[in-house]
């Protein structure tokens, strides 16, 4: 609780740690700007002068001076100030792998959800359709659409290109993405995940795992390299298809387990990798922590204190 | 007026022990509430109100997007307990729908929505207790929501009432206040000074008006350093609990998972 006194007083409540806290434009030396790792600001806050410094992402300028817009944390490359939000929707770039979710049909493309400002737009033309690598698309393969992805539908693809709004446009030209299966969905927030060498990740329990750059993470029951759909023979019957394999109980077990230490890191804002996630693993295992007992504080608090303190 | 509460004393204390100028307890509340990619709850006193911002996201109404900028929609719900008597309000009540739209045109100035065309940013705001200075607590904790949610902003905006008994200023008003004195409710913007809401619903001297308005301009002041404190206490523990912080484009780690088939 906090209580005035008469007023007007109150100086600024700043602690000794938030030193440039005051009106003034903060110094913005070189090796301050290195040494201090990450300094946070929020929106109002002038951060430097808008002649030395260009403005990047979460600013604006405002009486010759780069104003940040948004709270996080202070970049600067060269003469370059961003301000990269801690908390906000992700940001696509292309390249990214991202999974989504579709939520409507229109005529030769579908729009994807994919926790972005706008929906993805995934294009009938760019999506692989059955009886050969390529070929024309057809007036047969328009009616069908709803038989390769219809509402609700998760799925795996790569960011292709932006169209002039800034509107994301996707593909699954690939054998790794396309229609998602035999495992279930996580949500965490998309600065929580790193960009990594790849971002389709096995652990040894015998899960499959996709860290979508925007926050989606799909856990799944592993799937042999050899019985991943075929190299040559691609079977559309199998990549389309809306069923389910057999999953054993260990396998569900694990999935779940999987699915509860990514809520809990996830809670605890803790950048998600393998490397953490197994660590975690193995403790749930080593404690006997089962998917249910994950979610209660004081296992949870625990789980993150011991992967922190290891990796 | 005998039996009445005396809305200032002669030792210069108000009905609930504060001096004339003097601001209720503030309390703010930043974490994680459900899935909305911002909340806050506020406390001004009495007042509480809980506010989600979700967005900027697909605006779900084709009708209202806007091809050069996004569309800030906000929805205002008052809970049937939070009035001491129990009274259930319709969504579609006047007075309610009257208060999204002043929080809507207070913080359309202040978003920088050209950077989201074609989506829509909600807002809904939850009122859980009341006891007067409402529109405050609703446009201070919808400045932290948003915030919070990472969506950028010009400033913060800083909301208080103020009111007048006979000829002495007062701010911040209880709900018994605000029944008997003239009030105005004012947001502004600290950094610049800017003025983005004046509204009054009662009558108000015109020779009053001045000293009021800039009392509670002043007062902003005092709101935007408790704002600005919980902000950034709440993104320095994120950023903590996040390690070192994230890193710019390192170029060391690349993307590689693309087409190899």
């Amino acid at each position: 609780m906090i209580s005035f006194a008469s007023f007007p007083v109150q100086p600024d409540r700043g602690d000794a740690r938030h030193s440039p806290d005051g009106e003034e434009p903060m110094d913005l030396d070189d090796d301050d700007f290195e040494a201090g790792g990450s300094k946070i600001t929020w929106p109002g806050e002038s951060i430097t002068s808008s002649q030395a410094y260009m403005r990047g992402h979460g600013t604006y300028v405002e009486n010759e001076e780069v104003v940040a817009s948004v709270a996080g944390t202070i970049e600067r490359v060269n003469k370059l100030v961003t301000v990269r939000a801690i908390r906000t929707k992700y940001n696509p770039e292309v390249g990214d792998l991202v999974v989504g979710r579709i939520t409507e049909v229109q005529p030769r493309r579908w729009k994807v959800d994919a926790n972005s400002r706008q929906d993805a737009v995934l294009m009938l033309s760019s999506v692989n359709l059955p009886g050969g690598v390529q070929r024309r698309k057809l007036e047969s393969d328009e009616l069908q659409m709803r038989n390769f992805f219809e509402e609700g539908d998760l799925l795996v693809a790569e960011v292709q290109a932006f169209f002039g709004d800034g509107t994301m446009s996707l593909h699954t030209r690939s054998l790794r993405y396309g229609k998602l299966r035999n495992g279930q969905l996580v949500t965490i927030p998309p600065i929580l995940v790193r960009r990594l060498k790849s971002h389709f990740t096995t652990l040894p329990c015998g899960i499959d795992l996709i860290l979508g750059l925007n926050g989606y993470i799909w856990v799944s029951k592993h799937v042999k390299e050899s019985e991943q759909e075929g190299e040559e023979g691609f079977d559309a019957e199998a990549v389309y298809s809306n069923r389910n394999d057999f999953i054993d109980d260990s396998t569900r077990i694990a999935i779940s387990r999987v699915a509860n230490i990514i809520r809990v890191l996830a809670s605890h804002f803790v950048p998600l990798t393998a490397d953490i996630l197994l660590e975690a693993y193995e403790w749930t295992v080593e404690n006997d922590a089962d998917a249910r007992s994950l979610l209660s504080e004081e296992v949870g608090d625990a789980l993150v204190a011991t992967v922190a303190a290891r990796a | 007026m005998g039996s009445r509460v005396e809305i200032l004393n002669d030792g210069g204390f108000r009905s609930d022990g504060r001096r004339q100028y003097e601001l209720r307890d503030l309390t703010i509340d930043l974490s994680q509430q459900g899935v909305a990619d911002g909340s806050a709850i506020i406390t001004h006193g009495l007042t509480q109100v809980l506010v989600s911002v979700f967005g900027p996201r697909e605006a779900k109404m084709r009708s209202q997007t806007m091809h050069d900028r996004a569309n800030i929609n906000v929805e205002v719900s008052v809970a049937a307990f939070s009035t001491g008597e129990r009274r259930k309000r319709s969504r579609g009540d006047k007075r309610i729908l009257e208060m999204a739209a002043t929080i809507k045109s207070t913080f359309e100035p202040v978003v920088q929505t050209s950077l989201y065309p074609r989506s829509q940013i909600d807002v809904f705001v939850q009122v859980l207790q009341q006891d007067g200075g409402l529109l405050q607590a609703c446009i201070n904790g919808t400045t932290l929501a948003l915030a919070n949610a990472g969506i950028p902003l010009l400033d913060f905006v800083c909301a208080v009432t103020g009111g007048v008994h006979s000829t002495s200023p007062m701010l911040d008003l209880t709900l018994l206040e605000e029944n008997d004195i003239p009030h105005v409710t004012v947001a502004v913007m600290p950094k610049t000074g800017k003025v983005t809401l004046v509204t009054m619903e009662t009558r108000l001297h015109v020779e009053r008006f001045e000293e009021i308005f800039r009392l509670a301009c002043e007062a902003g002041k005092v709101i935007h350093a408790e704002i600005k404190g919980a902000v950034r206490e709440r993104t320095g523990r994120l950023v903590a609990a996040m390690g070192s912080g994230p890193r710019a484009g390192g170029g060391d780690l690349q993307d590689d998972d693309a087409m190899d088939g």
